[in-house]
């Protein structure tokens, strides 16, 4: 599996409030012989813009990431809903423009990060880095959007060190959903707080996701309840790196 | 819900609902159960991923010649002896009933279950016109009783409790009511005998119309539509016109997934089949019958971006697996029709304006597409909606300012990376072991529950720039 190449799309949320997910990420693939690039001037895949109906400025950032990655051989994404939409929406917002074939080819060379690592690389023996028992959250436009429930679950359950326990209504929103939580936070917030307390009665003391967004909610969630569960992205917990 | 509730911001009438110790004991507990029911129902009956796509292909076709699917219906309909009305609006449609019961000279009428009847605001055009609707089925039944509205499609009273159906029936009916369902059916039942033996007009939506045969179909579990077909003089059936479907192998398609995405049943305990008045040598049925086609913004939508909507079967999957619905049940939406399909319903029906707030309670989960059982792609609607409320300036000022603004940032790094150098200045009062718990503005809707992770002192483009060890 030597001389593969991966470009890492941290994301917005990845870059500015979970870098050590981006860092993860880089050392893992590193140690699974896939050389790393990491191309200047990343912002965002559009998503926020696209979700609230801003489809020409969605547009607008949709090129610059067409632009940005089109020469990666492939795009590791750590979130669900950033891989989504660059592999679901950009070749319908760039149709009919000069970059369409290339929103095309980018959308089947992006990955979000548990299916690169599953699917592509076929990976799937890790150590915990936080060993224990832990469970996992499905996300939304992971679970939905690109119909992956098993890949990270692949992992978990052969995890050294781990022990995965099933989460009660795994498959049900965490109550992010990009500016719905702060356009109706009490909503947001309640659908939170029974995802929180369905985590809290698996006995985990990890609640792993591999979506930027959830673990900005549940993980606010569960500091903010001062709870002793830890919300971790898949990467971190593989990565050993905290 | 009235005017002066809409007044109410939609945001305002979610946080009520929420407050509401009742309804969310009823919600959680009916949704759970719907859940868990239709997962079961599909899990044994493993040809019902490939029969979804096959109703979902026939009402495609079927919208494609939705003209001709509707002449044959109504020559078939009045080949049968029945009247067929075409109603272009709601109040048409309210009004066409209204003389239909005039005519007849009706003082009473008794109704089944239908969303087309609440859509039009049939039962106080009727009371106005001197005639009593009565509901039969039993959650219409409870909600009449307490002056309300249907907060599900297919569960009406699903806001109520036991407890408070039995207080509900004790006060209205004027005797001692126990919180047990069985008890309260048998109650409404001993009520409602009288009334079918009484009422001059029977009023039914249609949960379908073959065209073919010039048959309305009534999907029912409780036997009151059957009385409501066949014991008054006169029947009037009421259906949206995207209810047609061609013959009845199509309808035997939908039959086989719509029980089974609304209440996990197999089959509904009554497939009610209506074909026209009672012919000679019959022993029951009305001696008149009237089919009302209603349109009310519909047929615009053929060509429009809420096409998809009307190959809705009115099942309410989407409600129950829906996580705002969850939370807030029907009626804080503040129309007819509630949950994710109904947000599209409403723009449908009520025009975008109204939904300028609604198209924003969803988290775009698509919990509600996949629960569909036609498939329709709710999310995508929503979005759309959402698109149009940009566009046209429905949407708020500030708030298209502030993602004008984001996406500036979003287009250019320089900009991206100032916001972030701003961002951390501005978070440093703010932050406290590693999280920030309290913030000003539109940042505070977030941390009055969630803490917020800082903007990291070193972004990651920041480490992959400067750290050599990294980057190696």
């Amino acid at each position: 599996m030597t001389g593969r190449r991966a470009s890492l799309m941290v994301t917005c949320l990845g870059d500015l409030f979970f870098p050590e997910v981006g860092v993860s990420i880089v050392r893992l693939l590193r140690r699974l012989d896939v050389a790393v690039d990491v191309p200047a001037g990343q912002t965002c895949c559009g998503l926020p813009l696209f979700n609230s109906g801003y489809h020409a400025d969605a547009a607008a950032v949709a090129r610059r990431t067409v632009e940005l990655f089109q020469h990666s051989e492939h795009v590791v994404v750590p979130s669900g809903s950033c891989a989504w939409m660059i592999k679901h929406e950009y070749p319908g917002l760039l149709s009919g423009t000069p970059l369409a074939r290339a929103a095309g080819e980018l959308a089947s060379r992006t990955h979000e990060f548990s299916q690169f690592i599953v699917r592509v690389l076929g990976v799937t023996e890790f150590t915990a880095a936080v060993p224990g028992r832990l469970t996992y959250h499905d996300s939304c436009h992971l679970l939905r959007g690109l119909h992956e429930s098993q890949s990270p679950r692949t992992i978990l359950g052969r995890l050294k060190g781990a022990e995965l326990v099933p989460l009660p209504g795994a498959d049900e929103c965490c109550g992010f959903g990009g500016s719905f939580a702060v356009r109706l936070p009490e909503v947001s917030s309640q659908i939170l707080a029974k995802k929180l307390a369905n985590v809290e009665s698996t006995g985990a003391g990890c609640l792993v996701a591999c979506d930027a967004g959830c673990l900005m909610q549940m993980g606010g969630g569960l500091k903010r309840a001062k709870s002793r569960v830890r919300a971790l992205h898949l990467a971190e917990l593989l990565d050993g790196s905290r | 819900m009235s005017d002066a509730e809409l007044a109410t911001p939609f945001r305002q009438r979610a946080g009520g609902a929420m407050k509401d110790a009742f309804l969310q004991e009823a919600l959680t507990i009916a949704t759970t159960k719907f859940i868990g029911l239709r997962r079961e129902a599909f899990a044994g009956f493993p040809e019902g991923e490939a029969l979804r796509d096959q109703a979902r292909a026939i009402k495609e076709a079927t919208l494609q010649q939705l003209d001709h699917h509707l002449e044959t219906l109504i020559g078939n309909v009045e080949r049968l002896g029945g009247h067929v009305h075409y109603a272009a609006t709601q109040a048409e449609a309210r009004s066409i009933i209204v003389d239909i019961a005039r005519r007849s000279g009706a003082r009473m009428a008794v109704k089944s279950k239908s969303m087309a009847t609440e859509e039009i605001h049939l039962n106080e055009a009727l009371e106005a016109a001197g005639v009593t609707p009565v509901e039969t089925d039993l959650g219409e039944y409870i909600i009449q009783l307490a002056h309300e509205r249907p907060s599900h499609i297919i569960a009406p009273a699903i806001h109520k409790t036991k407890g408070q159906v039995a207080e509900l029936f004790t006060r209205a009916l004027g005797r001692p009511a126990e919180p047990d369902p069985e008890a309260l059916t048998r109650i409404a039942r001993g009520e409602l005998r009288e009334k079918f033996l009484q009422a001059d007009l029977g009023i039914t939506g249609a949960n379908f119309a073959v065209a073919d045969t010039g048959t309305v179909v009534l999907v029912t579990n409780e036997g009151n539509g059957r009385m409501v077909t066949s014991l008054p003089r006169v029947h009037v059936a009421v259906m949206g016109v995207e209810k047609v479907v061609p013959s009845f192998s199509d309808l035997m398609v939908f039959l086989a997934i719509l029980a089974k995405s609304a209440t996990g049943q197999k089959l509904s305990v009554y497939t009610s089949m209506v074909q026209g008045p009672r012919r000679a040598g019959e022993l029951e049925g009305p001696e008149e019958f009237h089919l009302v086609l209603l349109d009310g913004g519909r047929i615009a939508q053929i060509d429009g971006p809420l096409r998809e909507a009307l190959s809705c079967l009115r099942c309410g999957a989407c409600l129950n697996v829906c996580p705002v619905y969850r939370q807030i049940g029907g009626h804080a939406y503040g129309y007819t029709y509630p949950g994710p399909i109904g947000i599209l319903l409403t723009a449908m029906l009520e025009g975008t304006p109204a939904v300028r707030d609604l198209a924003h309670a969803s988290s775009l989960c698509g919990a509600c597409a996949d629960a569909c059982p036609v498939r329709i792609d709710i999310p995508r609607m929503l979005i759309e909606l959402r698109r149009e409320i940009d566009d046209q300036k429905i949407a708020p000022w500030t708030e298209r300012i502030a993602f004008k603004l984001l996406a500036r940032m979003l287009q250019s790094p320089r900009l991206y990376r100032i916001s972030a150098k701003a961002g951390r200045l501005l978070q440093r009062p703010f932050t406290r072991d590693g999280g920030i718990r309290r913030l000003p503005l539109v940042f505070g809707e977030w941390t009055r529950t969630r803490d917020l992770p800082p903007v990291a002192a070193r972004t990651f483009q920041e480490r992959w720039a400067s750290d050599r060890d990294l980057r190696a």
